[in-house]
């Protein structure tokens, strides 16, 4: 009973508050102060996706439409036809970020890792549209991001 | 009666059946890649390998015949052992490029592997290579994925009757190679895809459009032939990507024909009509459906009932069929028809085309005597029961006709002649079955005559006598009808008459005919105008559904002379074309087969229901619901369908409760012509569905449909040479086209085929013909 009047005379309580926040206060940061830092981020991290091309120039994905088959929110839309050559490929070929919810299935299915999930998220959509990707877009970004995403496979392949 | 154990459960079985039709009975399975329970066992592919007990080794399901007491283990480790090894030796040349193959996700070898074979491979060295052929437009290959297990090899031999692909070689080095011709033309060839296991041979116009996961399926009638196939559309979003047969036992089994395979892109053609049309001072513009239906009715109000005609495609439905016939008749007019093919309307009453049997009926005969039937290409599933009939059976079979169709069964006599002959000919063997009949007093019996008459008169065995379809487009119609069913009455046969089109014995009991209503019920007073009449002499107005005067008519030029001519012309069509715009005031677009419900009568008598399976294209609307409006704005009695159920109720009520009574009709012998006019529908043009069906158009079978045909003799005769431009002209028509050799016409013939672009410039008049060097 003495005790608990003392402790509250002498505001000890109050000082071992004071204490945590000063010492926080004096400690070094870790907000990271974005956009100007950022923080490090996995190989695996799945961002904005992205149609990959060979070293050849030749777009890889071959219409086989299991990312539109495995995708869970159905944002995949797919079309598929018999180019000059003879081989299967897409005529449109299209994601709705709308719908993504980057779960990465479309990546995981992919046999020819054609389609992959970029570092890329910083992205955003002015008009309704803007975020509807389409095969065009997709191809564009795979060839502006085409060195980091060949590191990030090759970085993640012992793993798989 | 055996009994065995399979799997440790005891079955009581029909001795002498083989394993896998037990197991596939009861449900147990057994994976398969050469069976096929359709054609005969190979048991080339091993991969059916089970365990009995007492074998030395394992025996193949497919090829082992069951015996008493007779113990057998699926999944024994023996059997699995042997089921995993036969699926790592089919793998060692298959590719593992499942993502790119058209067959992924519906692959035989894919599901088996998946479920018998073993999750590594062992194997690390070159794997084989076949170059890819270009078999013809419906087939798209990929040998390389060949498994070799010949199915499609057998399935020509068999079923096709055609030896068009083979496998050549052997071991490593076996391929399957069209050997005799260079691309495959069978008019059955599509089934060689449903019956490939794995990707080596896949549909064409339907490549790499759709994964099978993506599709859903909705049942369907064939819309051509008048046998009615069933049929399965694969649909996606919205859209028919391809058609495959349904099975059926008592119809087509498990084929369907090419026509009925492909036409389904005609569904999506250029010029689809998706909204009403209509012509407003020489204009063409395009409005909703209430101005247009108002526009309809206005002007047909105005024209008295007499001057009003109708004239629809006997690919229409009986609902539609009922519907413009009960308009018509309601608004005062007899003047309807569905007989555009037909020339001779002597006949006082029409009879729907019946086989009066079963398919499976015609492969149990002993003697067939077909009369003007090209049953291999028009009607190929038919053909097929009659070719079991032969092969089976070991049937007789007649053929008198006026082209000698290539056949693909031996045939005991065949009688090619003239148009004229037809009827001397049919006259002389029925005389020879009868010779006390006095009509036959003028008539020579030839020796053939004889010797075919005697072929029918047989105790004790099954003789058919069938009236094919090529007859409806000869000026002797009648006459060889008459005939043909006294030879059937003489020798005691079943008679059957084929039939066209899907719905040709729908149209005549749904009464879209001028002397006749509903189920053949005579009309009372004056009858209306047929076809021909309609279509040579200008009425006012005409009311057409599905109707392509210059290609679907026998009459050709003639015909969209006279709707030109007509100040008033509605046309309820799937299809916009350059002529349709030039004669029609309003264009109303209906729904075609997949997209509309309704009911067909097939050849056997069956009343076959269907229903939509896709939304029709644009704002087309079914044709019942067109009929069913305009009837209304014209305030015609009871037209107050809300489902085409209803129309369907009664008119079968109507059919049922009702018979009808036929005239007997007479026979003349018909006078020689110095050159005889032949013609029939193209078989990838017959209707205006067909016609816009792109691969069709491009196999051998329609090429082979260009020109004006004749035989070497007859062209010595005219001084023409083959490949030459031709004239052909008649009666204000006139058509340009290379001249054919053909060995299959008859001296003094020239055959051309309707339906085509070419030869609609013809008046296609039956009486004269002029062939002169262009």
């Amino acid at each position: 009973m003495f005790k608990q009047h003392v402790k509250s005379l002498l505001l000890l309580e109050l000082l071992k508050g004071l204490r945590l926040t000063g010492r926080y206060l004096f400690a070094k940061k870790f907000t990271v102060q974005y956009p100007e830092e950022k923080t490090p981020m996995s190989p695996r991290f799945r961002g904005q996706h992205a149609l990959r091309r060979y070293d050849n120039g030749e777009e890889r994905c071959i219409a086989c439409k299991l990312c539109e088959a495995v995708c869970p929110a159905l944002a995949i839309t797919i079309e598929a036809a018999e180019r000059a050559d003879g081989t299967r490929r897409t005529t449109r070929y299209d994601i709705d970020l709308y719908k993504c919810i980057f779960c990465g299935f479309c990546e995981e299915a992919c046999p020819v890792d054609a389609i992959v999930e970029t570092r890329h998220f910083e992205y955003h959509g002015e008009q309704a549209g803007d975020l509807l990707m389409t095969k065009e877009k997709l191809l564009a970004l795979g060839d502006k991001l085409s060195d980091e995403i060949s590191r990030d496979r090759a970085s993640d392949a012992p793993y798989r | 009666m055996a009994r065995i154990e399979i799997d440790g459960k005891t079955y009581e079985v029909e001795a002498g059946k083989t394993l896998i039709e037990i197991t596939d009975a009861h449900g147990i399975e057994i994976p398969r890649f050469c069976y096929h329970k359709k054609l005969s066992v190979a048991a080339s592919c091993r991969m059916c390998l089970v365990d009995v007990a007492n074998a030395p080794k394992p025996l193949p399901a497919c090829a082992t015949p069951v015996w008493d007491g007779m113990k057998i283990q699926t999944r024994s480790p023996r059997a699995i052992n042997a089921q995993k090894a036969v699926m790592e030796f089919l793998l060692i040349n298959h590719p593992l490029d499942c993502p790119i193959c058209d067959q992924g996700g519906e692959c035989e070898l894919q599901d088996v592997a998946v479920a018998y074979g073993k999750d590594r491979t062992r194997f690390i060295e070159e794997k084989r290579i076949v170059i890819d052929k270009n078999i013809g437009a419906l087939i798209s290959t990929a040998f390389t994925r060949c498994i070799h297990c010949t199915r499609c090899v057998r399935f020509g031999e068999e079923i096709a009757g055609v030896k068009e692909l083979g496998a050549t070689q052997r071991g490593d080095h076996m391929r399957i190679d069209t050997y005799m011709t260079d691309t495959v033309n069978s008019e059955l060839s599509g089934n060689v895809i449903d019956l490939c296991p794995v990707g080596a041979l896949t549909a064409k116009p339907s490549r790499f459009a759709a994964r099978p996961w993506e599709l859903h399926t909705a049942h369907g009638i064939a819309p051509h032939d008048a046998f009615g196939s069933h049929l399965e559309f694969h649909i996606r979003r919205n859209q028919v990507m391809r058609v495959v047969p349904r099975e059926n036992v008592a119809l087509n089994e498990v084929w369907l024909s090419d026509r009925d395979r492909f036409s389904y892109q005609g569904l999506y053609a250029q010029d689809r009509l998706t909204a009403p049309m209509i012509k407003k001072d020489g204009q063409w513009q395009t409005v909703d459906w209430e101005s247009a239906l108002l526009f309809a009715a206005e002007g047909l109000k105005k024209i008295p009932a007499k001057q009003l005609g109708g004239l629809a495609s006997a690919t229409a439905t009986v609902e539609e069929l009922y519907l413009l016939q009960k308009l018509l008749r309601g608004l005062g007019s007899n003047n309807i028809d569905h007989r555009l093919q037909q020339v001779d309307f002597s006949e006082k009453t029409t009879k729907a085309p019946f086989l009066n049997q079963r398919p499976a009926d015609l492969a149990q005969a002993d003697v067939v005597l077909l009369v003007c039937a090209n049953l291999r290409k028009q009607q190929p599933l038919l053909n097929h029961r009659l070719r079991q009939a032969v092969l089976h059976n070991h049937a007789e079979v007649i053929r008198i006709n006026v082209y000698d169709y290539p056949q693909n069964f031996p045939v005991s006599h065949n009688l090619t002649v003239a148009p004229h002959q037809l009827v001397a000919t049919l006259a002389g063997i029925a005389k020879a079955l009868d010779e006390a009949q006095p009509a036959f007093k003028n008539i020579e019996i030839s020796e053939q005559q004889r010797a075919i008459a005697a072929c029918l008169q047989k105790n004790n065995k099954k003789i058919k006598v069938l009236l094919g379809e090529a007859a409806d487009n000869l000026p002797q119609l009648a006459s060889i009808r008459t005939l043909t069913a006294l030879i059937a009455k003489l020798t005691f046969a079943t008679f059957s008459e084929t039939g066209r089109y899907a719905n040709s014995a729908g149209a005549i009991l749904a009464g879209a005919l001028p002397q006749q209503t509903l189920a053949g019920q005579a009309i009372s007073g004056e009858t209306g105008l047929n076809a021909q009449q309609m279509l040579s002499q200008s009425l006012q107005a005409y009311v057409l559904l599905g109707f392509e005067p210059e290609l679907d008519s026998i009459m050709g030029a003639t015909a969209l002379q006279t709707l030109q001519n007509a100040p008033f012309v509605v046309a309820i069509n799937g299809f916009c074309t350059e002529a349709m715009q030039g004669y029609a005031n309003v264009l109303l677009p209906m729904a075609l087969f997949a997209e509309t419900s309704g009911t067909y009568v097939n050849n056997s008598g069956d009343w076959q229901r269907f229903t939509a399976a896709v939304a029709p294209v644009g704002s087309a609307r079914p044709a019942w619901k067109i009929l069913r409006v305009l009837a209304n704005l014209l305030d015609v009695h009871d037209f107050a369908y809300t489902a085409s159920d209803e129309i369907l109720n009664e008119v079968k009520m109507l059919c049922e409760t009702s018979a009808q009574t036929v005239e007997d009709s007479t026979w003349v012998l018909s006078a020689p012509q110095a050159l005889c006019y032949l013609t029939e529908p193209a078989i990838y043009a017959g209707d205006a569905l067909v016609r816009r069906a792109t691969a069709l158009q491009a196999t051998a079978d329609a090429q082979a449909c260009h020109g004006a045909h004749v035989n070497q003799r007859t062209a010595d005769k005219l001084r023409l040479s083959a490949g030459q431009q031709v004239k052909l002209s008649q009666n204000g028509g006139s058509a340009i086209l290379p001249l054919v050799i053909d060995a299959a016409l008859a001296d003094d013939c020239v055959l051309v085929y309707t339906g085509l672009a070419e030869s609609a410039g013809l008046a296609h008049d039956v009486g004269t013909i002029d062939l002169t060097a262009a």
